[in-house]
Order: structure tokens, then sequence, then C-alpha cells
């Protein structure tokens, strides 16, 4: 049987694959940013873990770094 | 460091941090090498061009079972030793073994229609297949709907130990009963069937797929974690405000 046999189905797999991986990945991605993101605007509030319900002037390493990149 | 360092979040989003970007390099290196195997492949005798659906088809089976039987695991861990990570393992795990389950499945479907003239046929291998991300949907389902983490943990533990059966009517299904899906032809008694040509770049792939995995859920691990703190810092704010 030749290669090209059924070219269309192999492509169809290889294509279904690149878009479910690709749409784990980039969900595991986004999803990540977007608690980090989260995570930053809270502490910047004062909100820190171990900071009981009152905010805190204290800058947590996901508060820096997340100023950081907005400078 | 040993496992009980593991159990504290903060050591683990540390280990997560330092190992994802080495494992990513490691699963885009193997993915490029194994992709190569298997294009160079040569063809099936029988089913010519179509063998190389196998690539694909048969890792993301091995890995829908592996995510099940990593909940399993996970599950044991929360209901028994109540280790503080085995939830967020099992919660973490669930979609991406749904979206391998439902990689195996579609390509499944694409390399039946050129070899058995269907898409689809209620065989015993096929149906416990679907089963199987039918019971994904439902854990991912039952995550959602119950609030409290530890609760939710529970439910879907209990749910994950009960859908633990289907990975062996999965496996055997084959033996079992007449179906139109082959036989077990990689592992079995007396040796693969498969020609080595084939065979090694098979192994290829699913060791890709396997880190693929492995990075996924070390980065989806790391994402709950952090999940948990924001819900956590929320409680605070709220709390604050009122």
């Amino acid at each position: 049987m030749e290669t090209t046999a059924h070219i269309d189905f192999i492509a169809a797999s290889y294509a279904s694959a690149v878009i479910i991986i690709g749409a784990l990945i980039a969900w595991v991605s986004l999803d990540y940013r977007a608690q980090r993101r989260t995570l930053a605007d809270l502490e910047l509030q004062g909100f820190t873990r171990g900071s009981g319900t009152a905010p805190t002037n204290r800058t947590s390493d996901h508060a820096k770094e997340a100023a950081k990149e907005q400078a | 460091m040993n496992l009980s360092d593991l159990a504290n979040p903060s050591r683990f989003l540390q280990l997560a941090n330092n190992t994802i970007p080495w494992l990513s390099g490691v699963t885009v290196l193997a993915f490029a090498f194994g992709i190569d195997q298997a294009m160079i492949a040569p063809d099936d005798y029988q089913q010519g061009a179509t063998v190389k659906i196998m690539f694909l088809h048969v890792p993301s089976a091995w890995l829908g079972m592996l995510g099940w039987g990593v909940m399993t695991v996970a599950a044991l861990g929360t209901l028994v030793w109540r280790h503080p990570l085995a939830d967020v393992t099992a919660k973490a795990a669930a979609p991406i073994g749904a979206a391998f389950t439902l990689l195996c499945l579609v390509t499944g479907s694409l390399w039946g229609r050129p070899e058995w003239g269907t898409y689809w046929v209620w065989d015993a291998r096929l149906t416990s297949e679907l089963v199987l991300l039918l019971l994904y949907l439902g854990v991912i389902a039952l995550w959602r709907t119950v609030d409290d983490p530890s609760r939710a943990a529970r439910a879907a533990a209990i749910l994950t130990l009960v859908g633990a059966i289907d990975l062996p009517i999965i496996k055997f299904s084959v033996d079992w009963w007449n179906t139109l899906h082959q036989g077990a032809s990689v592992f079995r008694l007396g040796g693969s069937t498969i020609y080595p040509t084939i065979l090694i770049p098979l192994f290829v792939m699913a060791g890709a797929f396997t880190l693929l995995f492995a990075t996924l859920l070390l980065a989806a691990m790391r994402n709950e974690i952090l999940r948990r703190r924001v819900r956590t810092l929320h409680l605070l704010q709220a709390g604050a405000a009122s």
C-alpha cells in the first residue's frame, strides 16, 4: 500500500493531537498566569498567607515579581 | 529531599518551579525525535500508512489509563493517608487524563474508518474507553460542584476508586469478549507481534507522551496549589470587608 493512501485520516489524526494537546498546554499556561496575577493583586492589597484578617504592608515574592513585570 | 518533604506545598512549588522548565525542554526533544522516528517508520504490510496513527493512538490510550491510575493512588492518599498533596494530584490529573482519553477515541475513530469501514462500533474495548472518558468528566464535574475542596476531594476519591474497575475491563476487554478491536499486540505473553521498525518508534512516542503527561501534571498541580492560596486570601479579604 502506498504511503499516500488514507493520508487524510492520518493528517486528521495528527491535527486532532495538535489541537487537543495544544488546548491542554494553553489551558495550563493561562491558568498559571491567571492564578499568579490574582495572588499578586491580593498580596499587593496586603492580604498574605498568615496575615490573619488584617491587610499588612508586607510584600511577598509574588507581588514583587508582579510589580517587576509591570515595570 | 524525600517524599515527606513533598507534603509541604511550598516545597513542592519550589520543586515544580525548578523542574518544569527542564522537563518541558526534554519533552520537546523527545517529541521531535519520536515524530521523526514515526515519520520514517515503514508502512505496515497490511494496514499501510495508517499505522502512523498508532504512534498517537496507543500512547494516548496508555496515558488515559495512567491518568486514572494516578488518580486512584491519589484517592487512596486522600482517604487513607490524608496526604496534603493527594487531592491536589487527583484534581490536576483529571483534565489531563480526560484529554488523552479523548485523543485516544478521536484517533481510534480516524484509524477505524479506513481499516474497519466504520468510525465507531459498540464493542467492549471502544465502549469501556468511552466509559473512562465519561468517568473523567464526572469527576471534573464533581470537583466543580462542591465548593469546599476537602469535601469535594473525598467525594471525588470515592468515585475514582469505583471507576478504577474500568481499567482492567479496558485492558482485558479484547480477551474477555469478541471485539472488532484487535487483541493485545505490544504487551502480551510470547512477546510483541509488532516488528521492531514500528515498535521502537512507538516506544519513543510513548516516552514523549509520558514526559508530556508528567510536565502537565506538575504544572497543573502548581496551579491548583496557587488556586487554593487565592481562595484562602479571598476568604481573608471577605472577612476583612465584613
